[in-house]
């Protein structure tokens, strides 16, 4: 499947990255790039094959169900740039 | 052209635990603003998400009482989209691998003037875990919205359901029987005014007869059964006039305003629904084990449909007694009180429904604010079955109880309701009457059915209600046809 630059700038502003022409144009290169190696890839014959979810072959470990945190709302509000009424404040957000 | 509709849910359960799916942040319901938002809530840099066990249990719970598969392995996938209240950037959600897979929720449609009552499968397609994103608070501040992340990371478990309903009547007896049944087995509280449990609602219309899908919209966060039904009968409205009319249906996401009873497309830019997926590799695969699954078992409740089928027979309940009775945990649970306090079943059903649950409904109560306790309704219903009273005077008990007399004896002492039942007494009492009434005792006599009646009810008048019915007629029969 051949990329254009036209998908590159729509990835880049679903992730929310700027970026200019030139930009554009390199990173089409690059994907480009790592599409055609998955194309060899694919070719590589994988029936019976489970597909990895992940690098390491171990299962997820459980928490048990106990409360552990407590209120630090102080502390992690100095970082916001702006707070009030217990609210982390952002510009209007209105859908 | 005759039309129609397919709907199908999307239901998320919010599930019963203390705390957050990946953290111990407490998950409790109306804290301050951001008191219960930790590090992994709040998506400080370098935190990492661990499991909460009680998420898994609730889902591997649900998942066994809806017949599912229960694959060996699931998969957290990451949902990629940006919005101030899900500072991750991205929601842990599952996609490819769900928990659980597919399953089976047998609904009860209500009769209507049309139809009668009738049961129907509905098909579960999958039901999956993920987090709830934070809440976002407009208006507290001008031009500013508020962002609360006590929300954000409260597990849920999205139900969905395969396009298998046919009217807003069997999307709403869905959606009130899956209500039933996460509370039935304690994994949701159920709470909709609190968005414990919400639905969204994919409507699509198409000719009947055709087997193609329509395109469909999605009715976004449903909180109430009534505007689910409003909700549907509009958008169904809207669609076939949109079609009759010549138009097209775009695929889109729809708010319903309960205000105005109309459904109205949400703007959303071309591609927003582009969550490009992955898996999350914070979060190793899930495992579900056979072990996993038998401990859940023997944890699990007496499913509502088992009940049903034990009440039916057990206690010769008609169906639609049982599935009244079984229409929630707590009531059939009270119901199961009252015959264990030595209540006849069948006069403890229709008390538990026509007097206990019929007044709690008009009081918009639970049965846990039954101010009549199980034990107390079944000495009622001792005395009703044993003569002492009628069925009629057990209802001015009831009252005096409902209020807060509670010794049933000494109500009926008070009210002085006692049954007569000595022949004696009622004999002289038919007596009276036939000689009051000799034109009746002529019609009777010439074939009339209905004069008999007629004597009964004097008699009955004449003992101010307090005389056995069964007596009376016994006696009033052997008198005239002597």
């Amino acid at each position: 499947m051949a990329l254009t630059i036209h998908d590159i700038k729509r990835i880049a502003h679903l992730a929310r990255i700027e970026i200019n022409d030139s930009e554009a144009d390199k990173t089409l290169n690059k994907i480009t790039g790592i599409l055609t190696l998955i194309e060899e890839m694919e070719a590589v014959n994988t029936t019976g094959i489970i597909p990895m979810s992940h690098s390491q072959d171990v299962v997820q470990r459980l928490r048990e169900d106990v409360v552990t945190a407590t209120n630090q709302r102080e502390t992690f509000q100095k970082n916001a740039p702006t707070v009030g009424s217990g609210l982390y404040l952002v510009p209007q957000v209105i859908e | 052209m005759e039309w129609e509709v397919v709907i199908g849910l999307e239901t998320h359960a919010q599930l019963k635990t203390k705390t957050k799916i990946f953290s111990g942040a407490s998950t409790a319901y109306g804290a301050e603003p951001n008191t219960q938002a930790c590090e992994v809530s709040t998506a400080l840099p370098g935190v990492l998400p661990v499991l909460n066990k009680e998420a898994v249990e609730c889902a591997i719970k649900f998942g066994l009482a809806i017949g599912a598969e229960l694959p060996k392995l699931s998969v957290f996938s990451r949902k990629n989209y940006f919005y101030p209240d899900l500072p991750k950037g991205y929601q842990i959600s599952q996609f490819e691998l769900p928990i659980v897979g597919k399953g089976k929720v047998t609904i009860q449609v209500p009769e209507t003037k049309n139809q009668p009552a009738y049961e129907k499968v509905i098909g579960i397609t999958r039901a999956h875990l993920e987090e709830d994103a934070g809440k976002s608070v407009h208006g507290a501040v001008e031009g500013m919205s508020g962002i609360d992340l006590n929300r954000a990371g409260t597990p849920l478990l999205e139900i969905v359901t395969e396009p298998d309903m046919r009217s807003a009547a069997e999307a709403v007896a869905y959606a009130k029987k899956l209500h039933e049944l996460v509370q039935w087995i304690d994994i949701c509280d159920g709470n909709m005014q609190e968005g414990s449990f919400r639905c969204d609602v994919n409507v699509s219309v198409r000719a009947k007869g055709t087997t193609e899908l329509g395109t469909r919209r999605e009715i976004k966060n449903l909180n109430s059964f009534k505007f689910m039904q409003q909700a549907i009968a509009y958008e169904t409205q809207w669609q076939i006039e949109t079609l009759e009319d010549g138009g097209t249906i775009e695929q889109a996401t729809i708010l319903f305003n309960p205000d105005t009873g109309e459904t109205k497309a949400m703007r959303s830019k071309e591609g927003a629904n582009d969550y490009r997926y992955f898996p999350d590799p914070d979060l190793l695969p899930l495992e579900v084990t056979e072990a996993d699954k038998a401990r859940v078992q023997a944890d699990m409740p007496e499913l509502p449909l088992a009940m049903k089928a034990r009440f039916e027979s057990e206690y010769a309940l008609s169906a639609y007694d049982a599935i009244a009775i079984t229409s929630s945990r707590a009531v059939a649970g009270y119901f199961v009180d009252t015959i264990n306090a030595g209540g006849d079943p069948k006069l403890a059903a229709n008390w538990v429904m026509g007097g206990i649950t019929a007044k709690l409904n008009t009081e918009g109560k639970s049965i846990a604010d039954s101010p009549i306790d199980a034990a107390t309704l079944a000495q009622l219903v001792k005395r009703i079955s044993d003569g002492t009273i009628s069925n009629n005077a057990g209802k001015q008990v009831f009252e005096a109880m409902w209020t807060g007399g509670l010794d049933v004896d000494a109500i009926i002492e008070e009210k002085g309701l006692k049954q007569v039942s000595d022949t004696g007494a009622i004999e002289a009492l038919v007596n009276e009457v036939l000689a009051a009434n000799q034109a009746m005792v002529e019609e009777y006599k010439a074939g009339k059915q209905k004069a008999f009646n007629a004597l009964v009810g004097q008699t009955m008048k004449a003992s101010k209600g307090k005389a056995n019915p069964a007596q009376v007629n016994q006696v009033l029969k052997k008198k005239l046809d002597a």
